[in-house]
């Protein structure tokens, strides 16, 4: 049954979210609108666009307080999910022992992040005024998923192997189900179940700013509009 | 003259505390037939306008990744909301670019997401209906397309963008803006915005010329369709008739007489700037711009210069090769097309003309950068270059020369309150409201060092700074063109020329 269902939640997302990409990547960017000073190689675009991805530049010239709890929730994130690797390979590579603490820290600092995004999104008013009911409901759900996390970790501990022996068999399987023989299973259901639901509204939502940066005209641009002539798709000969 | 509402200038730019609908009263005035018509555009809102509406905006999704990516991606953070010079003047929650692009997102919602489709409440989507479109015609004439926002998103999320698709769906049902197509509509008819036929323009350029030769006893020409002539200069038709654009323009023409370089200003496209752009008409926009290009064959000339005026910058830089392009019958080894800051840096740089620095000595200056310029083109081989050009030549034309606050200028310049197609008296409160960012910093460089003189180099910020700083108590001589002061300081005579 949870197979079933891991199967179609993982098909929404990857059908949903590439066939955003492809039409991000279909559409034409009939002129040239990147905004200056913008590189005037390729080779600069890229930098701007890993700098712009990685440290966030923008945000940090923009606002102070939302760099801060975007840069440590979305570097907590990136090493809880690395962490994670672990529990859909076998044999675990030695390397994954130390990251074990370094997760769990990391765990602690996404919730922490997150937690601190929903509060300015509370308090400042600006911005609660621009929040819509989605834009909590995502947040929400991250905290979810980190606190369900964090509880497996600190209060309620599954029986981790056997559920990873458990899931590790359950994808040749459509009716397997976890173990539930403990709130620590259930909690880990639950964890299961957040994240399948973030993956599903993800090709959706805002979410889509993953892949969406990318094919930001404004910054993936390069600034050389005399030197070569852009061509518009669609524009009539 | 009207009883307008002038902000008090606080010591330092504060951003406003939030309000609804401040600004919900201030609609441009709508175009009719007589304006719509010549552009193809429906005389009136069409009957079944709501479909046709979301139908456009659905085609423009697929001419436009810039809209499709960023309807789609913003997360709200809200960094752009303390950004735009509107909200900063106005407080109005609308004006903040995040709220401004909302309208248009709610809308994509509703017609084009799953989400919006069934779940409108919970994702913020709305129909397009009588009100939707009544905010769009306000507020998306309450955006003057500067892209200061877009500096500061973290997904360079452009603003200028939605607005100019705004603009463009709702011309399509009808529903336009006098000012901006009324003025194209000229620009079709006579070859400039202001609307000035050809004897009066050439009366113009001789009155100049004796203007000159009057207080320098030089005889600087203002040639006007001059075939074989070395350069076209493209203006905008301000230069021709308004104060103090004129005077930037017998700058150009000093400039090319001491570096005898022929030129050349053509009727037939005497009009640098693009209100093409500001509707979002790709089509119009090629249109304009194509009677450069024709004229650039037609007199032979060799070079394309640009005068001083943002838009027109942006549209000449970045957009005239795709539009007309590319421009491989003028001489290589120039850029096409040249701005005229590039042009007088460059004869410069070589030596080319003298400049006496004293006579501009009864300036202090400070430099406004026009936000077209700043965010949306490059001047010389260097990224940032329309920063340090335009500067370099205030340097070299005068003694005193100071930099307003840097969160005010370079990239994070203001706009002047009056870009975008809203340089019209009936959104005066806007643009005196707008303007107030601005006039904030200038005013601090005024009591800090005695600035008297705000050069610039766009047509629009001319325009909008005489018109309302003035109402800050600012007297309307403190705005110049920094060929004004190339003007000034350029020593005629003792020819050099071109090293």
């Amino acid at each position: 049954m949870l197979t079933f269902l891991a199967y179609i939640v993982l098909t929404i997302f990857l059908f949903g979210f590439l066939s955003r990409i492809f039409a991000y990547a279909r559409s034409p960017a009939p002129l040239k609108i990147a905004t200056t000073p913008a590189p005037t190689t390729r080779l600069g675009v890229i930098w701007r666009l890993v700098t712009e991805v990685l440290f966030f530049n923008s945000l940090f010239k923009g606002d102070k307080l939302a760099w801060a709890g975007g840069i440590a929730f979305h570097g907590a994130m990136a090493v809880v999910l690395i962490r994670h690797i672990r529990y859909f390979i076998d044999p675990v590579p030695a390397f994954f022992g130390p990251l074990q603490i370094i997760g769990i820290v990391a765990g602690i600092a996404m919730a922490g992040a997150l937690a601190f995004l929903l509060l300015r999104r509370l308090v400042f008013e600006r911005v609660r005024y621009i929040s819509s009911r989605a834009d909590y409901l995502v947040l929400i759900l991250l905290l979810a998923i980190a606190m369900s996390g964090l509880l497996m970790d600190f209060v309620l501990r599954p029986n981790i192997v056997a559920i990873k022996t458990n899931l590790m068999a359950m994808w040749g399987s459509v009716t397997g189900l976890p173990p539930l023989n403990s709130l620590g299973d259930v909690t880990f259901l639950l964890h299961l179940l957040l994240v399948g639901a973030l993956l599903v509204i993800f090709p959706f939502s805002k979410l889509m700013h993953a892949g969406g940066i990318f094919f930001s005209p404004t910054r993936n641009q390069v600034d050389n509009p005399r030197e070569k002539k852009h061509v518009n798709p669609w524009a009539a000969p | 003259m009207a009883d307008y509402h002038v902000p008090v200038v606080a010591d330092d730019i504060k951003t406003p505390s939030l309000q609804t609908g401040t600004m919900a009263h201030l609609a441009p005035y709508p175009a009719t037939a007589k304006h719509m018509d010549p552009m193809g555009f429906p005389g009136e809102r069409v009957e079944n306008w709501q479909q046709k509406g979301v139908e456009k905006l659905g085609e423009l999704l697929k001419k436009y990744r810039s809209l499709q990516v960023y309807l789609d991606i913003c997360v709200k953070c809200g960094a752009c909301t303390d950004k735009c010079h509107y909200y900063l003047g106005t407080g109005d929650a609308n004006n903040m670019p995040v709220q401004r692009a909302e309208l248009m997102r709610s809308v994509y919602r509703r017609y084009f997401t799953p989400a919006g489709k069934m779940f409108p409440n919970l994702v913020n989507a709305a129909d397009f209906d009588e009100e939707t479109l009544g905010k769009w015609f306000t507020y998306f004439h309450q955006c003057s397309q500067c892209r200061r926002c877009s500096v500061f998103c973290p997904f360079g999320i452009d603003t200028a963008e939605i607005t100019m698709a705004a603009r463009e769906i709702m011309n399509a049902i009808g529903v336009g803006h006098k000012y901006s197509v009324e003025i194209i509509g000229k620009v079709h008819q006579l070859g400039n915005n202001l609307g000035i036929p050809k004897p009066a323009l050439k009366g113009t350029l001789e009155f100049l010329e004796e203007e000159i030769l009057d207080s320098t006893g030089h005889d600087v020409r203002l040639p006007l369709d001059q075939e074989g002539a070395d350069v076209l200069l493209v203006a905008p038709s301000a230069d021709f008739f308004s104060e103090p654009h004129i005077q930037s323009l017998m700058g150009y023409a000093k400039v090319f007489h001491q570096a005898g370089i022929s030129f050349t200003i053509s009727s037939y496209a005497s009009e640098a700037a693009n209100f093409g752009m500001f509707i979002g008409s790709y089509d119009q926009q090629k249109k304009i711009a194509k009677r450069v290009v024709e004229q650039a064959r037609a007199l032979k000339v060799k070079r394309l210069v640009v005068g001083e005026c943002g838009h027109a910058w942006r549209v000449a830089y970045a957009f005239w090769n795709t539009l007309n392009g590319p421009f491989d019958f003028l001489d290589p080894r120039y850029p096409a097309p040249q701005h005229i800051c590039e042009f007088t840096h460059d004869l410069i740089q070589r030596g080319a003309l003298a400049l006496d620095k004293e006579a501009n000595d009864e300036y202090r200056v400070t430099f406004h950068d026009s936000c077209n310029v700043a965010r949306a083109t490059r001047m010389g081989p260097k990224a940032g270059g329309q920063f340090e050009i335009p500067r370099d030549l205030i340097r070299a034309s005068c003694n005193h020369f100071v930099d307003m606050d840097e969160d005010t200028i370079r990239e994070k310049t203001f706009c002047c309150g009056g870009g975008g197609g809203l340089l019209t008296d009936e959104l005066m409160d806007l643009r005196i409201r707008g303007v107030q960012p601005r006039v904030t910093a200038l005013k601090r460089v005024m009591e800090s060092d005695k600035v008297n003189f705000m050069a610039l180099i766009c047509a629009i910020c001319k325009a909008q700074f005489t018109k309302v700083l003035p109402m800050y108590g600012i007297p309307m001589e403190m705005v110049g063109g920094v060929h004004q002061l190339v003007s000034n300081a350029i020593q005629l005579g003792a020819k050099k020329g071109i090293v």
